[in-house]
């Protein structure tokens, strides 16, 4: 036991340390690995990722929210489309077959490599205010360098249609979506994208929390796998964070979403070849 | 909550809207009670990680094909008694339910601090949240 936990640990150690790094989140890295690399049954390997993108999520709202970058409005209004779409996503893994979830997660995966790879903080224009995120008060500002810098929502419908999305994938992957979730508030809201992403993790846990629940009663989450998993991703997801905030990181970055990519076409092609 | 405007312009806007002060205490519990909840969950999961490792030299099951978890580490009252008998698998799985009641603490924190600034649309935002939360941490507890 001392070696299986070991060396599912340290893979997911690497596994957190590499989905910090590229942003892509530990929960989206550990799933192909457990299935492909160790032949783990897809919904363990979902119930562990989801405990595990709990932690990692939780543990860096906490400095982002101490920091002011978080909008904790929009998250939480948004927070009503993705518990119920995680809910949703809980319930239909029930009903789906290995193979199908595991090609669905190859197509998330595809997309959120590119979208790591192709997303670059750009300049946003100022937008005039929307009358729903006005009488919701999701306007707000956030600190840069030129201290704090004021900004309108907007889009509110679509972002919140996008994070039902989000929310049915997360239940359904045991992922934290968020590159959907940047999506919705980056695109679709119009919000700043270092308020977007850290509004997306804010959002993670709880959006995570909603399906937990769900597949802890359903025995997908099993201790034996899900500890090493958990604590892995967990402190390697911190050291991936501390790289990032330090060192100029693109090329390996880009390497790191080549990766991912190769790893979303095995397990799409795993999927359509019946091998889940 | 959250990342109020500081200009006193903004700040004039609705009734009850707390100063920035106060916004920031609140941001700093909230960080608090994360980075605690996330702590003391790995740790618990970490003991019982060390009792289970311990105790099983050989590989326990194999996890190639779902068979699913058995009843007493799958429902609150059997996670709480394997726990309290200090079974390895039982603490595990006590931390997990730890760390997913953290974001949902999050939640009923949210709801409360709303509630301080007289904030009603987000109070009813935050406990519909938490309802969700709490259907799907019931359902299949019964």
């Amino acid at each position: 036991m001392v070696e299986f936990t070991a060396v599912i640990g340290f893979g997911s150690l690497l596994a957190g340390f590499l989905g910090a790094l590229t942003g892509l989140g530990g929960g989206v890295v550990i799933v192909p690995m457990l299935t492909l690399l160790f032949g783990v049954d897809i919904r363990y390997a979902i119930g562990a990722a989801l405990v595990s993108v709990i932690a990692t999520s939780s543990g860096a709202a906490a400095a982002y929210v101490r920091d002011g970058y978080s909008n904790i409005r929009v998250g939480m209004f948004l927070e009503i489309a993705t518990t119920i779409g995680a809910l949703s996503g809980a319930a239909l893994a029930l009903y789906l077959k290995a193979s199908v979830i595991a090609i669905i997660f190859g197509v998330v995966l595809l997309y959120s490599a590119w979208a790591s790879y192709r997303h670059q903080e750009h300049a946003m224009d100022v937008q005039p205010p929307d009358r729903i995120a006005t009488w919701l008060r999701m306007d707000s500002a956030y600190p840069t360098a030129n201290g704090l810098k004021q900004y309108h929502v907007r889009g509110v419908p679509l972002g919140f249609g996008i994070m039902y999305i989000a929310g049915v994938l997360s239940g359904l992957l045991g992922i934290g979506s968020g590159a959907v979730k940047v999506l919705a508030m980056d695109q679709a809201m119009k919000l700043p994208f270092k308020v977007s992403t850290t509004t997306s993790n804010f959002m993670i846990g709880v959006t995570a929390a909603a399906s937990a629940g769900i597949y802890l009663s359903r025995g997908y989450i099993d201790p034996a796998l899900a500890m090493p998993v958990m604590l892995g991703v967990l402190v390697g997801s911190l050291g991936g964070a501390r790289l990032l905030a330090g060192a100029k990181v693109t090329t390996l970055r880009l390497v790191f979403s080549a990766v991912i990519g190769l790893l979303a076409v095995e397990m799409i092609y795993n999927g359509f070849a019946g091998k889940f | 909550m959250g990342n109020e405007p500081e200009t006193p312009k903004k700040a004039d806007v609705g009734k009850g809207h707390m100063d920035a002060s106060t916004d920031k205490r609140v941001d700093q519990l909230m960080g608090l009670l994360l980075r605690t909840g996330v702590l003391l969950a790995a740790a618990i999961v970490a003991i019982g990680g060390a009792v289970f490792v311990a105790r099983h030299a050989e590989p326990v099951g194999s996890y190639r094909v779902f068979q699913g978890e058995p009843v007493q580490y799958r429902t609150l009252p059997g996670i709480v008694r394997e726990a309290a008998s200090f079974n390895g698998r039982g603490l595990i799985q006590l931390g997990l339910l730890l760390l997913i009641a953290t974001p949902v603490a999050r939640v009923a924190f949210s709801a409360g601090a709303f509630a301080y600034e007289r904030d009603w649309v987000y109070v009813a935002v935050s406990l519909f949240v938490l309802a969700v939360l709490a259907y799907s941490l019931g359902s299949g507890h019964g």
